[in-house]
């Protein structure tokens, strides 16, 4: 499995009831239920990507992840995972009030544009940056957010959100290895997982 | 339903089956939701597949409004159409029948071999006609789950079933939610709106308006045939969309080469139609037909079982959901099933939903389809392995 899905599993208890917004085919879903014993929904918009979940065993909605969370019953979940998505989403605010409205925890990730390769491209091409994590051109992106570590962080302060856990990851798109980052994080780390409480 | 079961010589199927009958109610009439009662009561039906020994594996398949119990396989060699969910059930298919021990029944008020308004009243040794009890879908539950008492099935792996077929899987999950542990649930409603209640009200005038159809007392002499064939007709457009009428017919004459001026059956739509009106009338009974699509119109889960919640209405039990709707379906279009999977979420319930991409309208269900095949697979095996686990 992916290192940043792997991390986000390492935070799960077992036993739990997990929701996975975005959760494609449902792997992170597939391996909790396996190896945690979890039992996990999830919400997909793409529908081969949801069909193909359901095939493989997979408990998922097709459907637009704000407006899906939004008809589950208060605290029904431990866990609600935004994998990866943060950049997508319209009004992230809403949705994470949603998370921590439906779970007890949520978990999300996103790719950091601070990163240093973007830095880069934009001082020193002044152009607007593609990288691995970020591989869009300004004119076909699905990402309409720029969200940078201490950027999250400050909304979470802001916004009174409990962040019970961050971590700056180095991994590749994909990737099964990375590291945990410490030192300069905001300029080294390709993205950025937080465990948020209410 | 449509008329689209062909045999398929490469696939493997079911092979040779034999429809069978069950009679309950013969001492005791069964009362009905409406208030009267009806007895006996013979339901036909074919299995197909073992029944495991810990009983853990049966799976009941609820058939659509004209449907019937013959659900796949043959009944002889030279038997020329296979059953109505060929390309379903079977060795290896979708609901697999290597793994599965599936049963389908004809619905209470059916005439295809159960108790429906053509059978003989044993009040009067008449046929029952008009005096033939008005039913719900629920009585037609009820009636299943007497058959599956009969066959000592105690809890369902799954129900499943599209259209008509899926509000009776609604109803099994709603009534009996411990006698089943998932519910499949494919182009279908938790009750029917208004346009197709009135899509059923004109079929239904057009048999009543047959002069043959004699307030229903016709079985002595000639049947109410022009009216059914017309209803017929009106659920054939229903169960197709625009798209898959100008793809499978467009405005293409039919046998000639130019416009006949006359009301002559010019277009292959027209020609498609009546020859689907005509086959149907061969088969199906009238009266059945009257009841049948009154029982679909009365359904609404939320008011029986819910007190006009829908959320309450599966408030029991812990059945697992799989629901799925088609993309071009304006008959049960997608808004009706997101409405059940909304009410499914609030009540707690484990559900599945996907709108699968389709042309084909309504009838996309009994098409064949890997992803909707691959769907029922994936859902009855993990719900097969968590029982087996213990999880459900």
């Amino acid at each position: 499995m992916r290192y940043d899905l792997d991390l986000i599993a390492s935070w799960i208890a077992p036993e739990s009831r997990v929701l996975d917004l975005g959760c494609g085919q449902g792997e992170l879903l597939e391996y909790l239920h396996q190896a945690k014993n979890v039992q996990g929904y999830g919400v997909e918009q793409d529908e081969a990507k949801a069909a193909e979940g359901i095939a493989r065993g997979v408990s998922i909605l097709q459907g637009d992840i704000t407006r899906e969370v939004m008809d589950y019953p208060d605290h029904f979940f431990d866990f609600v995972v935004l994998s990866q998505t943060l950049q997508q989403v319209a009004e992230p605010l809403g949705l994470i009030r949603q998370m921590l409205r439906v779970g007890r925890r949520a978990v999300v990730s996103f790719p950091n544009f601070a990163h240093w390769r973007g830095r880069c491209q934009m001082f020193f091409q002044g152009r607007a940056p593609v990288t691995p994590e970020l591989p869009y051109e300004w004119n076909d992106t699905p990402n309409i957010r720029v969200i940078t570590l201490v950027d999250f962080k400050r909304f979470c302060v802001r916004h009174s959100i409990p962040v019970i856990e961050a971590v700056a990851v180095k991994t590749e798109p994909s990737a099964r290895t990375g590291l945990i980052l410490n030192w300069l994080p905001n300029l080294r780390a390709t993205n950025g997982i937080f465990l948020l409480g209410r | 339903m449509s008329e689209y079961a062909e045999h398929d010589l490469d696939a493997e199927g079911v092979g040779l089956v034999e429809k069978r009958l069950f009679t309950f109610a013969q001492d005791e009439p069964m009362p009905l939701e409406s208030g009267a009662v009806i007895g006996p009561v013979t339901l036909a039906y074919e299995t197909y597949g073992t029944l495991a020994p810990d009983g853990s594996n049966a799976v009941l398949v609820c058939h659509a409004l004209t449907g019937d119990s013959h659900a796949a396989g043959v009944y002889s060699a030279s038997d020329p159409k296979p059953g109505w969910w060929e390309v379903m059930i079977g060795p290896g298919k979708g609901i697999d029948t290597d793994q599965y021990f599936v049963i389908c029944a004809n619905v209470l008020g059916g005439c295809m071999g159960s108790t429906g308004p053509a059978s003989i009243d044993p009040a009067t040794g008449q046929p029952y006609g008009p005096d033939f009890p008005v039913l719900t879908i629920g009585d037609m539950v009820r009636a299943q789950k007497a058959l599956l008492d009969h066959l000592g099935v105690k809890r369902l792996l799954a129900a499943v079933g599209g259209s008509m077929g899926g509000m009776q899987v609604l109803e099994w999950a709603a009534r009996y939610p411990d006698r089943l542990v998932s519910a499949i649930a494919l182009a279908t409603a938790p009750r029917h709106s208004a346009l197709q209640i009135a899509f059923h009200e004109v079929a239904r005038q057009a048999i009543v308006a047959d002069p043959d159809w004699n307030g229903g007392r016709y079985y002595s002499c000639c049947k109410p045939a022009h009216g059914l064939a017309v209803a017929r007709m009106i659920g054939h457009i229903t169960y197709l969309s625009d798209e898959a009428m100008r793809h499978k017919f467009g405005r293409g004459l039919q046998d000639r080469a130019d416009f006949s001026f006359s009301f002559d059956a010019d277009f292959q739509v027209e020609s498609y139609l009546r020859y689907q009106g005509r086959k149907f009338v061969e088969r199906f009974d009238a009266n059945s037909f009257l009841y049948i699509t009154r029982a679909a119109d009365y359904f609404d889960l939320g008011s029986t079982h819910g007190g006009g919640s829908l959320t309450k209405a599966f408030s029991r039990g812990k059945v697992r959901f799989l629901v799925v709707s088609f993309s071009s379906d304006w008959l049960y279009p997608t808004y009706q099933s997101r409405e059940l999977v909304q009410a499914l979420k609030r009540a707690g319930k484990d559900v599945s939903f996907c709108e699968i991409e389709a042309h084909w309208g309504h009838d996309a269900f009994l098409l064949d389809s890997p992803r909707l095949a691959g769907l029922i697979s994936g859902h009855l095996e993990r719900t097969s392995r968590d029982m087996a686990r213990g999880i459900l």
